[in-house]
């Protein structure tokens, strides 16, 4: 499978989806007006990499602010990745979040509560 | 009398104004108001986890703004400028402002007051059920939006939601939303 490497820019995420080493990451800021425009290649590609995943899926997501409409998108990606983990493959969640960004830490716990994946909550200490 | 809303604009720019801006609300502006707020912001001092907040509820009511904004019938639309709206962004001691306006047909505002209604009654516990509610069981709609907008503002200012519908003309309403984000929250 084809990697996805997508460049940050002020208004969606540096996003690095790779099959072969199984490292799926999400990084930046996602407060496009349109998320789905953004997000759906994403989903897309993990719909084709849950066909064969590997034993291991690692996500690291680091978000310094993300929009109410990229949050549904992002759940959508986190709903593919539960699929994998439901068919016995390992997936881990790395939810990173800024020291004191306590919004950003309950984000994370939405997601937790509504996805079954085993999620790592990370804070960034500076 | 209809409401003025160019009276009701100035009225708005009181106090410490970060950003103050009538017109088309376009993707462009967006973008402009964000960049802006966030260099003032930086260059102000203010404490990290205030700046986030406010960056991130004025993400949400600019956008909230781009998805919802109601042009006006041709006979009244002479003063607007297409997809009219208002922002004015304020400070007051350690209080920020975030003031939004736009028109809306008399028949969407039972469904917007309830919805706002709503929202103020609830705890905060009960503002992330809703949140989580949504976020899992709603559609986004083809324009982007998810109906979550206002519930995150709640969430994540932990204030009620001032909101006023001023009659303009026929069965068009001016809604202005004034949004607190204060340190204590």
């Amino acid at each position: 499978m084809e990697p996805i490497s997508i460049e940050g820019t002020t208004k969606t995420p540096t996003v690095k989806f790779d099959a072969g080493s199984g490292k799926i990451e999400i990084k930046g800021r996602s407060i496009p007006e349109n998320s789905i425009e953004f997000y759906k290649p994403l989903v897309d590609w993990l719909e084709e990499y849950a066909k064969g995943p590997l034993d291991k899926t690692s996500v690291n997501v680091q978000l310094e602010y993300f929009n109410t409409s990229s949050s549904k998108c992002i759940l959508d990606v986190f709903k593919k990745l539960e699929a994998i983990h439901k068919a016995k493959n390992e997936v881990v969640i790395n939810w990173y979040y800024e020291e004191d960004d306590e919004d950003m830490l309950e984000a994370g716990e939405d997601y937790e509560s509504i996805i079954r994946v085993p999620f790592k909550m990370i804070e960034i200490v500076e | 009398m209809s409401f003025d809303v160019h009276e009701y604009f100035s009225k708005l720019n009181g106090g410490d104004v970060l950003v103050a801006y009538k017109g088309s609300i376009t993707t462009d502006l967006i973008n402009n108001v964000l960049e802006e707020i966030e260099e003032k912001m930086d260059g102000a001092d203010e404490q990290a986890k205030i700046k986030k907040k406010v960056y991130n509820v004025l993400v949400e009511s600019l956008q909230n703004l781009y998805h919802h904004i109601e042009e006006l019938p041709d006979k009244l639309k002479s003063d607007f400028e297409s997809k009219f709206g208002i922002l004015v962004v304020s400070r007051k001691g350690d209080n920020y402002r975030i003031s939004t306006g736009n028109f809306i047909s008399s028949e969407k505002i039972k469904f917007l007051k309830d919805k706002i209604d709503k929202i103020n009654s609830l705890s905060g516990d009960e503002l992330k059920d809703m949140y989580k509610f949504i976020l899992n069981h709603q559609k986004l709609s083809a324009k982007g939006g998810g109906g979550l907008g206002l519930v995150d503002i709640a969430r994540k200012t932990g204030n009620k939601l001032e909101y006023t519908f001023q009659h303009y003309q026929d069965d068009y309403y001016f809604f202005n939303l004034d949004v607190y984000i204060n340190e204590e929250n």
